[in-house]
């Protein structure tokens, strides 16, 4: 291991609650980034379809991870909650780098051909050999320009969101009014748009991959997977600021196990949302529907589909279930790094089958070794914003009213 | 039965505040009293520390619960349609357990809540029609600004005149005896 690396320089001003560290983090961040972003450019060349739906699921990802900060700073605003006001300032910062996440789309774009079949235009010309009479009467929606503008919405709204919390936060920090009904009036809201483009932003990303296929749960059963990102995240940076002694005696192990309960909560609902989507599908078993899940049963999908079952659902509901597992900080860690990984296998087995080989048939599973690099890369750039703005202000609400209720915080 | 359960009443002090009622139940599970209550108008944070009570055995009781009723409605499902009544249904496998999720799901939270419910009012030693502590006109405050301590007269330690003092010295009022059947 490198020298520099493992000499990770950090203080903690307890006047001002900024964390004031030599910019080691950031750095490494964004070299990681930066670097693992030129290697995946080796998987481009490669397969650029590979490459194109591996960096999507990437996107996705780490998008779920600011989405779920958004998420969990609306809903601590709308609630009234005072438990989580020591953790805002974090899930604040974690929707803040959503501008990253408008740069990182640009890719995207240029693979949009690679990626959505409903993209070519002769699947939309009746003369043509390749014409597509079902994707012909989903043109309304599926076109080019729809889509641009509509994920541009929704980049939009999350940012301008994030940007207004955040912002409205860190003031805060100096004028040391009370904004309460002031968040409220921005939260509310932003929660019924958050709602919206989160679903259309997952059938758009996700769903309209296999162009034919649909599910009205869609929208529900990612918003459930976002949700946990966010959280096991949020898990994973506490404890490692707690190892720096950041923190301490703020965020309680009270704040923990109230976290490890969403997550164990959202663990279930995931399953709920997951079967249910498929429950309905094998019930009806219409050719229309049944063939997404055909085709991940398949071809070396089978065993993800079963690790999803059971590292998703069935090992981390019992992992969690006890109260005792709730409150031990090294279980937590062990359990939202595993859960967080589970989030990526999710996101990979919806988006990665749905490519197509030359001769029409679905990708096999086949993860390659640079399948790893744009997951680092888009991590890298992420982590590195997200390091910058939360180290530039007090890591904690500072000055707001129920922070000292917080930190009292009890679970009975 | 605990309906017509007949209790032998209590010594009942009053306190001012939530705070020395906390003081008051620290007290006596210093002083080793065991079957005593703390009444107040609302719950009150820490008190469970203060009187040294155990953690509730619910979650043992609602989990058993629902594992039988997961574990039970798995056997049903499975022997009606392997044993009991084999039929194919819509071409699909006699034993389609994706079908039977939501009612095992259902059964499953169904005990649980059974469990729940009927595991609180066991463990709480209710219902119980009458309690003699209502005989004291001072206690009706409890529901409105009243902090009050009762001790059983079946507490092994106790002893009238001991406890009346030792009420009155961590600082209770108005300490009644309230007397049972």
């Amino acid at each position: 291991m490198n020298e520099g690396a493992s000499k990770i320089i950090m203080n903690f001003d307890t006047n001002t609650y900024t964390i004031k560290d030599s910019g080691k983090i950031g750095i490494i961040a964004l070299v990681l980034g930066v670097v693992f972003l030129g290697i995946s450019v080796l998987g481009y060349m490669d397969d650029s379809t590979h490459f194109f739906l591996n960096y999507l699921t990437a996107y996705i990802f780490w998008l779920s991870i600011a989405l779920g900060g958004l998420f969990i700073t609306l809903l601590h605003h709308v609630t009234n909650a005072s438990w989580s006001t020591v953790i805002r300032r974090i899930t604040e910062n974690m929707a803040g780098t959503m501008p990253i996440f408008i740069l990182l789309f640009i890719p995207i774009v240029f693979g949009l051909h690679e990626l959505f079949h409903w993209s070519h235009a002769e699947v939309m010309d009746p003369n043509s050999s390749k014409y597509d009479a079902i994707l012909k009467g989903k043109e309304g929606y599926l076109n080019q320009t729809f889509f641009y503008i509509s994920s541009f919405f929704y980049l939009a709204v999350w940012t301008l969101f994030a940007y207004l919390l955040r912002k409205k936060s860190i003031e805060q920090d100096s004028t040391g009014n009370d904004y309460k009904l002031a968040f409220k009036k921005i939260s509310a809201p932003g929660m019924i748009l958050f709602a919206l483009t989160t679903t259309f932003a997952s059938f758009d990303w996700m769903m309209s991959l296999d162009p034919h296929w649909f599910s009205t749960i869609f929208g529900v059963y990612y918003f459930s997977g976002l949700f946990l990102s966010g959280l096991t995240f949020l898990l994973i940076l506490l404890i490692f600021l707690k190892s720096k002694n950041i923190l301490q005696n703020i965020v309680t192990i009270e704040h923990y196990q109230d976290i490890a309960k969403f997550t164990f909560a959202f663990i279930i609902f995931w399953a709920y949302m997951a079967f249910s989507q498929y429950f309905l599908i094998w019930y009806a078993n219409l050719p229309e529907e049944n063939y997404w899940f055909l085709y991940r049963w398949e071809k070396g999908w089978e065993i993800v589909s079963l690790l999803i079952i059971f590292g998703h659902f069935v090992f981390p509901f019992i992992a969690l279930i006890t109260r005792i597992a709730k409150r031990s900080v090294g279980f937590l860690l062990f359990m939202s790094v595993w859960i967080l990984l589970m989030r990526f296998v999710d996101l990979y087995w919806i988006i990665m089958p749905t490519g197509l080989n030359e001769d029409g048939s679905h990708f096999g599973f086949n993860f390659a070794i640079y399948d790893i690099a744009p997951l680092i890369g888009i991590g890298g750039l992420f982590f590195w914003f997200f390091w910058k703005q939360f180290t530039s202000n007090a890591i904690i609400p500072i000055k707001d009213a129920t922070l000292n209720e917080s930190m009292k915080f009890q679970n009975t | 039965m605990s309906l017509f359960r007949k209790l032998p009443g209590v010594v009942l002090a009053e306190f001012e505040s939530t705070g020395s009622l906390l003081h008051a139940a620290e007290k006596m599970s210093e002083a080793g009293y065991e079957k005593y209550d703390c009444h107040s108008p609302f719950p009150i944070h820490g008190m469970d520390q203060a009187m040294r009570l155990k953690r509730s055995p619910m979650g043992y009781i609602i989990g058993t619960m629902g594992t039988i009723g997961m574990i039970g409605m798995i056997a049903l499902t499975y022997w009606t349609n392997i044993y009991g009544y084999q039929m194919v249904i819509s071409g699909k496998e006699y034993f389609s357990w994706q079908a039977f999720i939501p009612v095992i799901f259902a059964i499953t939270i169904l005990l649980s809540a059974f469990g729940a419910f009927f595991g609180m009012l066991a463990l709480n030693k209710l219902p119980q029609l009458f309690n003699p502590i209502f005989g004291s006109d001072l206690f009706a405050k409890v529901t409105d600004d009243g902090f009050f301590v009762s001790v059983e007269c079946d507490d092994p330690m106790y002893d009238e005149a001991k406890v009346k003092s030792f009420l009155e010295s961590i600082g209770g009022k108005n300490v009644e005896v309230v007397k049972g059947e």
